[in-house]
């Protein structure tokens, strides 16, 4: 099943980084940035199963990253729809060259 | 794998086809709440795939955390800020960004296609039913606790200093803070 794992993980990553690129939308870019976790998580839980159990523990450390992260994220999100009133990319653009 | 059931093989590829598609359903929908479901949709099936990998405790930590929690804080603020609705302005990127996202998928498969090729490490795999062996043996959360408590205690611990900067930040950034009266 390794193969199979790596190749749905793969394709689940690359649709992650895809909505990253596309979409306009803070909240659902964030929510992307979640499916690439979630993907390679697939990937450590799939290697898990053949190389031991250290892949879960990652998994473990991965799973309590993407909950701070959310967290922080989610916090900024709010801050900054409190400066701008939108979570539209296009108009925040104060660091744009 | 010839030795692995139909059965499993074919549900292994149902979860696994269930989650893309939903994947691309999440990425192709204009309201948020609607791509936030489908998300819980995909991990939910990567839930399944956990288990049928033989982790089941990371599967239902999987629909706990990410299905459950996670997702939930994401609703609550697409709630909390009235996003609800799709916008009526245009959510998609143009032309160029998408020929460019387009470019980028297409070399990562290739390249993780051309990995995937190279086949593993043979003095270092075990054999295929040592991770089942473990849940048999140790239990569905003894298979994990036990590396988790012993080999990987510091990182374990340092987790914990990790989710107290988390929780000081947010509430520091999410305070209500009125910017008149600095």
């Amino acid at each position: 099943m390794l193969a199979e794992a790596l190749f749905f993980s793969a394709v689940l990553f690359t649709i992650g980084v895809v909505g990253v690129l596309t979409r306009r939308n803070a909240i659902i870019i964030f929510m992307c940035v979640e499916l690439m976790l979630n993907a390679v998580n697939l990937t450590f839980v799939a290697f898990s199963r053949a190389y031991g159990a250290a892949g879960q523990i990652f998994v473990f450390f991965t799973l309590t990253v993407a909950a701070a992260e959310a967290a922080v994220g989610l916090a900024i999100i709010i801050s900054l729809f409190r400066h701008k009133q939108t979570v539209n990319l296009q108009h925040i653009n104060i660091l744009k060259g | 794998m010839q030795n692995t059931p139909l059965f499993y093989t074919f549900n292994f590829y149902l979860f696994g086809i269930i989650a893309i598609a939903s994947a691309v359903c999440f990425v192709t929908r204009k309201s948020p709440v609607a791509a936030a479901l489908w998300l819980v949709n995909t991990m939910f099936s990567l839930a399944a795939m956990y288990i049928m990998l033989d982790a089941p405790f990371i599967g239902a930590i999987q629909v706990l955390v990410y299905a459950g929690a996670i997702m939930v804080v994401f609703l609550f603020v697409i709630m909390l800020l009235n996003l609800g609705q799709p916008s009526e302005i245009a959510d998609v990127r143009n032309q160029k960004w998408r020929l460019i996202a387009g470019f980028v998928g297409l070399a990562m498969l290739a390249e993780i296609f051309v990995l995937t090729r190279s086949g593993s490490v043979a003095a270092l795999t075990l054999p295929g039913d040592a991770a089942a062996n473990a849940v048999i043996q140790s239990g569905a959360v003894g298979a994990i606790a036990t590396p988790l408590f012993t080999t990987y205690l510091l990182p374990f611990e340092i987790t914990s200093v990790l989710l107290l900067a988390a929780i000081v930040g947010a509430v520091m950034i999410g305070k209500q803070r009125s910017t008149h009266a600095r």
